[in-house]
């Protein structure tokens, strides 16, 4: 690794830095608004505003704001994300427990996404402007259009009501598996690692549905990222080159023009892991899959707010890396970064 | 100009069937937004235990819910809050975004850099989780819905903005209207802000769609609009428990409304695109 390589990655993670320090501002600020006084909450049935005070004083919320928002970063960077009032634990065990279903969920959605969007922006990029480009156009509107909760509900009528292939749509295994011991977290990699391939196939066909539902929404932009990155790339000076040489078309396509536009439907990837992460939250409540946001969720509801800001938080933290991670592989993986850098 | 318009506009929906649908679906839902109170045929609150969850007949054509209310009476006299919350919050970040986004544009420098800053952060998280944040610390009310779905959608607003005002600061038009003796701002609001609004009218348009679905989705969860309002998230929430037990009308009907003013918005949003910079089209 060259050290201008190095350098341009470094540059990149110090442009993450100020973004991360205002996930942290936005998420104390949205700790600090939130309804529910926590000290009448420890009070419980000691209601006397002394008590309340006492207790405010005893949890620092009498400082004044720059000073708790001192206490907040030193309670993060020991990983101190505050205790869920409804389970009795700390917040951030309960979303290291979850993290996984949820990432296993996204993940194969976006799988499911890419694996039907790439080949249909590129039939859209060569069909430019005709019915095919339209009817693909249609078709990923209408997924990005779904709301990811109603497509779910209907396709759990189809395919658990009506038709009766899909399992009971409740959790990551049904009533008659157990689940492998953790290692990972992933049910599919678990399973498999283990070899316990009955128990793969129980938790294969109980993510299906939800990641149908989750990933009919990620179609659009990357059908949409990969017809633009083809078209510019089939309009390039080399395209023309290996036509004019008379190179088979379909080497041309995929050797030529699709190895070109892969970059920019990586990175689109990327964004859209990312951004699927937040859309999870509704799959999950419709498919009771116990991921970080039902969590954060059944905590909203029993006006438990603490795991609703670790999810906050959490999730934003999640997303900053995660650009970070694809544009670092980017800079590896394209040489023309390189010399722009 | 506006004849060559319409001219240009009449021209891109003939030869685009996709965009013209979305400008029909579009205007159909504005229409019942106004009329649809009017056509509902039973009142959209009146619950009846002898009606309990009807499947679709000629009398209800939606069915009934649980609590026997007629749902395409709720379906329709729920559009006005749907389409009134997204309009709202697209109306607030449009002005937020243009402001915010114009000074940094035009004064530069910190005000610039502050703006830039703040853009950066709203983006840094996924819009939905964010919206739920917002909704949770402000509290659970409609016009807290219209704030968060505003918030998450600012930045894209503010970005056009600054990016469409800072390009022409230095353009000759601009520079021969303040020769010409117009102040700071009648040159920003008469020949910078102007230029803005075609890209920003098409961010708006892109924008509503999310807007209804942002709203509906934090309704779903149960934050926001509270039963027994008619609200399209609300409803299909409402008719989540039923589905599993084969009434598939009370989630279905109000999941397709709104399903069909999403995918209206976006398809209108996409054209008009093309319309305003058909460079863009990717």
């Amino acid at each position: 690794m060259r050290p201008s390589l190095l350098l341009i990655i470094g540059k990149r993670v110090l442009a993450a830095l100020p973004v991360l320090a205002g996930v942290v501002v936005v998420t104390f600020i949205l700790t600090r608004m939130l309804p529910g006084d926590p000290a009448a909450y420890f009070a419980g049935q000691v209601d006397s505003q002394a008590a309340i005070e006492e207790i405010r004083h005893a949890m620092g919320l009498d400082l004044p704001l720059p000073i708790q928002f001192l206490h907040y970063i030193t309670g993060l960077s020991q990983g101190d994300l505050g205790r869920s009032f409804s389970t009795g634990r700390p917040v951030l065990a309960e979303m290291l427990d979850r993290l996984p279903a949820s990432l296993e969920l996204v993940l194969v959605a976006v799988a499911f996404g890419a694996a039907l969007a790439v080949p249909l922006g590129v039939l859209a990029a060569v069909r430019q402007g005709g019915w095919a480009d339209q009817a693909v156009r249609v078709i990923t509107t209408a997924g990005v259009s779904l709301p990811a909760f109603f497509s779910g509900l209907m396709l759990i009528f189809l395919f658990y009501y009506l038709l009766e292939w899909a399992p009971s749509p409740v959790g990551r295994l049904d009533a008659f598996s157990e689940a492998p011991p953790r290692i990972t977290g992933f049910l599919l990699i678990d399973c498999a690692l283990l070899g316990d391939w009955e128990t793969w196939h129980a938790a294969a066909a109980q993510i299906v549905l939800p990641a149908l539902s989750l990933g009919l929404v990620t179609l659009a932009p990357i059908a949409r990222m990969t017809r633009g990155a083809m078209l510019a790339a089939l309009s390039s000076d080399f395209i023309r080159t290996a036509r004019a040489a008379g190179l088979p078309p379909r080497q041309v396509l995929w050797t030529y023009a699709f190895r070109n536009a892969v970059l920019p439907v990586l990175t689109t990837l990327g964004m859209v892991f990312s951004y699927s992460l937040g859309g999870a939250v509704l799959v999950e409540k419709v498919f009771s899959w116990p991921g970080v946001g039902s969590f954060a969720l059944d905590a909203l509801m029993q006006l438990d707010y603490a795991p609703v800001q670790g999810f906050v938080l959490v999730l934003g933290v999640l997303y900053v890396v995660l650009n970070l991670g694809v544009d670092i592989l980017l800079v590896l993986a394209d040489p023309r970064i390189r010399v722009e850098g | 100009m506006s004849l060559s318009f319409s001219a240009n506009a009449w021209h891109v929906l003939r030869g685009n069937p996709a965009t013209l649908a979305g400008a029909l679906i579009c205007g159909g839902f504005a229409l019942l937004a106004v009329v649809g109170p009017w056509l509902a045929p039973y009142d959209p609150m009146a619950t009846s235990a002898a009606l309990s969850l009807r499947p679709p007949s000629a009398a209800h054509w939606f069915g009934t819910d649980q609590v026997g209310r007629d749902m395409l009476s709720r379906v329709l006299v729920a559009t006005r809050l749907d389409l009134g919350i997204a309009i709202s919050a697209t109306l607030l970040s449009f002005t937020l975004g243009l402001v915010l986004g114009g000074a940094a544009g035009w004064l530069g420098g910190w005000v610039d850099r502050a703006v830039g800053r703040v853009n950066d952060t709203l983006m840094a998280f996924p819009l939905f989780v964010l919206a739920m944040g917002i909704v949770a610390a402000l509290g659970n009310s409609i016009t807290n819905i219209i704030w968060a779905t505003a918030v998450v959608n600012l930045p894209f607003y503010a970005r056009v903005a600054r990016a469409e005002v800072n390009v022409r600061r230095e353009a000759g038009f601009v520079e021969a209207a303040r020769l010409a003796g117009n102040g700071s701002a009648g040159v920003l609001f008469r020949h910078l802000i102007p230029n803005a609004l075609p890209p920003m009218m098409v961010q708006v348009s892109l924008n509503l769609g999310f807007a209804i679905l942002n709203a509906a989705s934090l309704s779903f969860i149960g934050l926001g609009v509270r039963p027994p309002t008619p609200e399209w998230g609300i409803m299909v929430s409402e008719g989540a428990a039923l589905v599993l037990s084969g009434q598939w009308w009370a989630a279905l009907f109000p999941g397709l409304a709104l399903m069909l003013a999403v995918f209206g918005f976006n398809l209108l949003g996409d054209g008009l695109r093309d319309l305003v910079d058909p460079r863009r089209r990717t």
